[in-house]
């Protein structure tokens, strides 16, 4: 099978700022991967070049193969940095939303974590803290049988008892084939679930490397390699 | 089973140690079924590809058995089982040494010091 992402020498530059530079990047199947690097180093910019939502200024991407459109996002489900819910809808109604749009989105699972989450379907997202809302779209996003995840800061606004269970629930949700891409700064939360981390330095790859590798080379966790490496 | 994983050393390598804590305080009996490395995983709090690496390396040295049908077990292999517990107290016990002699402390006087306590225990 081919790889699931392939960048080869991306390049985005917005006015005046180059995001992302030469960027080279493999990901295969079946892992979790966290997207790591301090403000601006380009994740952001790196998740929207994969979702289509822009298109790099030089190289070439390919999703299993395919380069971003509309085929490419039946098989990525993405959860982008700020809501792009409707604020009038409620959490049920937001469930039909995803459910027609997309074929691979299971209802089931989703009405199974809202009740674990104690979340009422019949709430209006506009009445939901924050960090609800962020659970909700979170839910929406991992119900989907996607083949690639992109979590842009997933569970910045999640208090800890939910953080566990959200990364317990994406343990368990992804299916053997599938990858998940997490761009986080809580690195100490997550880095026990990782298989492999990518490190960003001001819009190119520094660092691309199992975790337990790291751990073995560096004898240190990956979010003191990352304290070291971003000294400011 | 409690598991304890920090993020300063290989998580594969602590699940190991930690599976091999279990089968020698028996909270896995010898010939007891594992559960599936997806539910083991979830468990464990760890990525199911990490407990898979450990699960593997288990089975290389014995300790596991997979039978290709319906799953996998602990060994029943009590001689092997015994082995591992004496390995680990050895273990234990040549850094504990180390330890006191890092305060300064030699062999035979640490072995004093234990058998003092363990009198002092006994009271």
């Amino acid at each position: 099978m081919n790889p699931i992402l392939e960048c080869q020498s991306v390049t985005k530059k917005y006015t005046g700022f180059t995001a992302l530079s030469d960027v080279n990047l493999t990901l295969e199947r079946g892992r979790i991967i966290g997207l790591l690097g301090p403000n601006g180093s380009g994740k952001t910019t790196l998740l929207k070049l994969i979702n289509n939502l822009l298109v790099p200024d030089s190289g070439k991407i390919y999703i299993a193969g395919i380069n971003p459109g509309m085929e490419t996002k039946k098989i990525i489900s993405y959860l982008p940095e700020k809501t792009y819910l409707a604020d009038w809808m409620s959490v049920e109604q937001a469930i039909k939303f995803f459910q027609d749009f997309y074929e691979d989105f299971d209802s089931k699972k989703a009405n199974a974590m809202l009740a674990d989450l104690e979340i009422d379907p019949k709430s209006k997202l506009k009445t939901l803290s924050k960090g609800t809302k962020e659970k909700v779209q979170l839910i929406l996003v991992m119900s989907r049988q996607a083949e690639l995840y992109c979590l842009d800061e997933p569970i910045g606004g999640v208090d800890p008892a939910s953080r566990d269970y959200i990364l317990n629930t994406i343990i368990s949700n992804y299916r053997e084939n599938a990858t998940v891409l997490i761009s986080t700064h809580l690195i100490a939360d997550i880095e026990k679930i990782l298989d492999e981390v990518v490190f960003l330095k001001q819009g190119s790859v520094f660092l691309h490397s199992s975790v337990d590798d790291v751990r073995i080379q560096e004898g240190k966790s990956i979010d003191s390699l990352f304290r070291e490496v971003f000294k400011c | 089973m409690k598991w304890n994983i920090d993020s300063e050393r290989p998580v594969y390598i602590q699940l190991v140690e930690q599976i091999q804590a279990g089968i020698i305080s028996g909270f896995f009996k010898p010939g007891d079924k594992l559960p599936s490395v997806r539910d083991f995983a979830a468990n464990a709090g760890v990525n199911p590809n990490t407990m898979q690496r450990a699960l593997t390396e288990l089975e290389r040295n014995g300790l596991l058995y997979t039978n290709r049908t319906s799953g996998r077990y602990i060994t029943s292999d009590l001689k092997m089982i015994k082995e591992l517990k004496r390995q680990s107290a050895k273990d234990i016990t040549v850094g504990f040494l180390e330890k006191m002699k890092q305060l300064g402390f030699k062999e035979e006087e640490s072995l004093e010091i234990v058998i003092n306590i363990v009198k002092e225990m006994k009271k």
